[in-house]
């Protein structure tokens, strides 16, 4: 009997201690981590949409809490104005989901760029939606009044060939990232003020 | 015949080395083999683990009951590998994803849990940290060796720190067989049989 409390009494005691510094370690490094995870996974793709900028987009960022999802939007500084915004959005790709950033310009209502930073779609088709700038370039100057559309669909966005069905995916995020922009504008106008 | 405090700490670095002497921790050393910068990454990572999980042990020896002991000593290595992964995920982004399972895989390497079990539970603090250490580096040591023969005959340049740096020239044609799976099991047998045939004397 006494035994069997020392074992229960040590090892609970070990696991505490154990859980009580891998609590407060993940306290410590959650806010680097997630800055890191942002630079090596998103970051590429960012920097790509908010090229120019004189600010580090990654550090003036926001949150804004839309329904039941928390939304992170990077805003890019140019001519001393905050006036880019980069927002991240999924769409259903030709394998699987594909992550987006969409920027665009609050002021000009226009489009900037957009860039994938995760997906899963075929090598040399539809991959070409990451690797090839001049998909991408298409929807810059674009007006977001109307959600941009492929050539086939009666839109200017010519798709990538061999990859329509990507390319309309990648249309359908830049949609979906325009009803959000439209969606929650008061609140992004307000805090897009605050960047400096 | 006890050893002295040196003995112990050197031991780890040639008559013990891990992947080579004991043939204990091999699912990392062939799998993250490929580049010089993942091999002491991985070794670095395991040093840590080994030597805390070595003291932690040794500190508790007489308070852990034997029945309980792997319990405690897999809590005890779980948790250095845990702080591992979260300081490589914080300040190592790009290594940590390179390493990726393998880092929370060290848990059930062989290595923090044979020293474990076979020394530190056996032995104070001052030996067992020695012996930590030692294997660590021992380790360390061994998988950079085998990586630098892999990545240089593979790709004809060697990776010190996130860029490869071109060792062979140009006209090199390269070898790129060895980077993959089969050729970590190669370079492997080649290094054991190097090292047995050098002990022999």
């Amino acid at each position: 009997m006494r035994e069997m409390i020392k074992m229960i009494v040590v090892l609970t005691a070990i696991s505490m201690a154990s859980g009580g510094l891998l609590a407060a370690l993940r306290e410590g490094t959650q806010e680097r981590i997630e800055i890191q995870t942002l630079e090596f996974v998103k970051g590429p793709a960012i920097r790509s949409v908010l090229e120019g900028s004189s600010n580090d987009p990654i550090t003036s960022r926001f949150q804004i809490k839309d329904g039941d999802a928390l939304r992170t939007f990077f805003v890019g500084v140019f001519d001393g104005q905050p006036t880019a915004l980069a927002l991240e959005t999924s769409a259903k790709g030709f394998k699987g989901d594909m992550g987006l950033m969409v920027a665009l310009d609050v002021k000009q209502n226009k489009l900037i760029g957009v860039a994938v930073t995760t997906h899963a779609e075929t090598a040399g088709l539809g991959a070409k939606a990451q690797s090839d700038p001049k998909f991408g370039g298409q929807f810059k100057g674009a007006s977001i009044a109307a959600p941009p559309k492929v050539t086939q669909d009666g839109g200017s966005i010519n798709a990538i060939s061999g990859a329509t069905i990507t390319s309309r995916a990648v249309c359908g995020g830049v949609a979906g990232a325009l009803a959000t922009y439209e969606k929650l504008k008061p609140q992004i106008l307000e805090k897009i003020k605050e960047v400096k | 015949m006890a050893k002295t405090l040196t003995q112990e700490f050197t031991k780890g670095l040639w008559a013990e080395i891990p992947p080579f002497r004991l043939v204990l921790g091999l699912c990392p050393t062939l799998a993250i083999t490929n580049t010089v910068e993942n091999a002491y990454g991985m070794g670095i990572a395991v040093t840590f683990v080994l030597t805390f999980s070595n003291i932690l042990i040794s500190a508790l020896r007489k308070i852990i009951p034997p029945k309980v002991r792997i319990v405690a000593f897999i809590v005890a290595i779980a948790t250095f590998v845990c702080v591992v992964e979260l300081v490589m995920q914080a300040y190592t982004y790009s290594l940590f994803m390179k390493l990726g399972i393998y880092i929370p895989l060290i848990v059930v390497n062989c290595i923090p849990m044979g020293r474990a079990e076979a020394f530190a539970s056996r032995y104070g603090i001052v030996r067992s940290t020695l012996d930590g250490l030692g294997l660590g580096i021992g380790y360390t040591l061994a998988l950079s060796m085998l990586a630098t023969f892999r990545e240089i005959i593979a790709t004809g340049s060697i990776t010190l720190y996130e860029k490869p740096i071109a060792v062979l020239g140009a006209s090199f044609e390269p070898f790129k067989f060895l980077v993959a799976a089969p050729g970590a099991f190669i370079c492997l047998g080649l290094m054991l049989g190097i090292m047995n045939i050098l002990g022999k004397k």
